[in-house]
């Protein structure tokens, strides 16, 4: 099973405040441990909300509304993305997250087989084919 | 947290603890089946107690040193033994007083040479392949007795059988548990690189319907295989092996139709390709190529694997650069099955009648007169030359070797038939 460990953002972290050279280490060697234990797929820190933006969608309308946003805690400052066996053993690594606070949530992944294969998917493939043969 | 929730709990920090506990075991007491017995028992107490206690903290470290005191109580029995057989002498005092030292050095070090040792251990070549794949997944997957064997389509007390007599074996072969140096060290690596690919394709050949642990083997094999990789970070060709499974199994959800019926590399469905596990083998492919590692097999398998992969859509695939590279894996590992790839690629890159060149010279080889392949590639090749009636023939004797194939082959149409272009990677 795959799952994203997300990190929820603080107010350090929409401010811009770089993490403390412990905190660093601590993080460095959590990674180490993910990375070891053939556990860890990826995983990178985002900039604060403030360097980002927002699309609203409404019928055929787009709003693009920037950054910063106010509900800080709702928001993403990192993840992981880990294969693991079970619910219970990305838990298990999540507990070993050296934070002193703030949170983490831990979302699975959908996987190939939640999905059928369906019209969406065909008329993905075919646009991807008709591509190719105008390059070709 | 119900008993249930937490059982789940000790479960899951088994699986990630128990190899590391596994091996620091072994070396304090140098048989891999009683370090076994004493982490289990410590996972007994942990069972027992956590429920009530909760789990702590650090629960691996937990485990750990429950498990060490029952190593310490082992000794300790025995030294009681050996009193009794009045055999005691001052080297036992010492023993016993190094062992404390050791213990006190273990609790904190790092248990990366242990577990590579057991890595080693566990594939050792005194023991049968299937109990090198069962003793890897058992020790250093975590798997359970019963996971493996519904894994591998065999009875559970076969697979106990088989992990309880290739314990005997290590222990009556008094196999060191060590990482093997010098000239030892690359055969013994290529066995344990060997037994995770092993494990990788079993479960890439799981079929729909089977039970769900059997594909989950791909997953147990490239854990096993990033762990390997990071233990050996100069080896080369755990890298290769780690490239070409991560590539693989991208493929993973696009190569069973809606039905569960296999498609071939070249129609399925490049949008159902997960980038990222692409990604990362692309990645591990240019770790081993920048270690000097370019010519190892696993890492040319990965390079040809590779080439499908960064291929958008199959009319951009670089035939010529997979032909080659087949060509290099000949020559580091001969075989007719090779050989036959690189005529597909062959006639792929320069045409269908520079691969019937290659093919033809395969015909007298013995190992490949009952392997549906041939005549299907062959068959294939004939029919792109306009060659109808001899391709017929071709389709009719794979048919022959291999009913089930021979359905899908002539039910389609001859000119649309298409053959699968990495059959070692892909087919076997």
């Amino acid at each position: 099973m795959r799952f994203m460990m997300i990190v929820k953002a603080s107010q350090d972290s929409e401010a811009g405040v770089m993490p403390s050279e412990k905190m660093l280490g601590e993080m460095a060697k959590y990674n180490e441990q993910l990375v070891k234990a053939g556990v860890m797929l990826d995983g990178s820190g985002l900039k604060p909300s403030s360097k980002g933006a927002r699309i609203k969608y409404s019928g055929s309308k787009r709003t693009v509304v920037d950054g910063p946003f106010a509900e800080t805690k709702e928001l993403v400052a990192g993840f992981w993305v880990i294969q693991v066996k079970s619910k219970e053993e990305a838990i298990e690594w999540a507990k070993r997250v050296p934070f002193e606070d703030g949170e983490v949530e831990l979302r699975p992944f959908f996987e190939l087989e939640d999905f059928a294969p369906g019209p969406a998917i065909e008329h993905h493939r075919r646009i991807g084919e008709e591509l190719g043969k105008q390059k070709s | 947290m119900t008993a249930t929730d937490t059982h789940r709990a000790i479960d899951a920090v088994w699986r990630i603890e128990s190899p590391k506990i596994i091996a620091a075991l072994t070396r304090m007491v140098r048989d891999v089946g009683l370090a076994e017995d004493l982490a289990h028992d410590a996972l007994v107490a942990a069972l027992e107690q956590w429920p009530a206690s909760g789990i702590p903290n650090n629960a691996g470290a937990w485990l750990m040193a429950a498990a060490k005191h029952r190593a310490i109580d082992h000794f300790r029995r025995a030294k009681m033994l050996d009193r009794k057989h009045e055999e005691l002498g001052q080297d036992l005092e010492q023993r016993q007083q190094a062992l404390a030292l050791e213990i006190e050095a273990a609790l904190d070090d790092d248990v990366g040479d242990d577990l590579l040792r057991l890595m080693f251990t566990a594939c050792h070549p005194v023991l049968s392949a299937e109990a090198r794949a069962a003793m890897t997944l058992r020790l250093l997957g975590g798997l359970t007795t019963d996971e493996i064997a519904r894994a591998f389509l065999v009875p559970e007390p076969t697979v106990a059988q088989r992990i309880v007599r290739a314990k005997r074996t290590l222990a009556k072969e008094r196999v060191p548990f060590e990482v093997p140096r010098g000239a030892d060290r690359d055969a013994r690596l290529s066995s344990v690189l060997e037994v995770i690919y092993l494990i990788f394709n079993e479960g890439y050949s799981a079929t729909a319907g089977d039970d769900w642990m059997r594909p989950e083997l791909c997953q147990d094999a490239l854990r096993l295989g990033r762990i390997l990789a990071e233990l050996v970070p100069h080896e080369a060709e755990a890298h290769g092996l780690v490239a070409l499974m991560e590539i693989q199994a991208s493929r993973a959800g696009a190569r069973v139709g809606s039905s569960g019926e296999p498609v071939l590399l070249l129609d399925q469905d490049r949008s159902r390709w997960d980038q990222l596990l692409i990604r990362r083998g692309l990645a591990a492919l240019e770790r081993a190529e920048k270690l000097g590692g370019a010519r190892g097999p696993y890492a040319l398998q990965a390079a040809i694997a590779a080439c499908h992969a960064r291929a958008r859509v199959p009319w951009e695939t670089d035939w010529a650069r997979i032909a080659a590279l087949y060509a290099a894996l000949t020559q580091v590992t001969p075989s007719p099955i090779v050989e036959l790839n690189r005529a597909v690629a062959v006639g792929m890159a320069l045409g269908p009648e520079a691969g019937l060149v290659i093919v033809d010279s395969l015909l007298a080889e013995p190992s490949l007169k009952s392997y549906h392949l041939l005549p299907s590639v062959r068959g294939d090749l004939l029919s792109k030359l306009g060659r109808s009636d001899e391709a017929r023939a071709e389709f009719e004797r794979a048919a022959n070797v291999d009913a089930q194939l021979a359905r899908e082959k002539i039910a389609v149409d001859e000119s649309a038939v298409r053959l699968k272009p990495d059959t070692t990677c892909d087919h076997c």
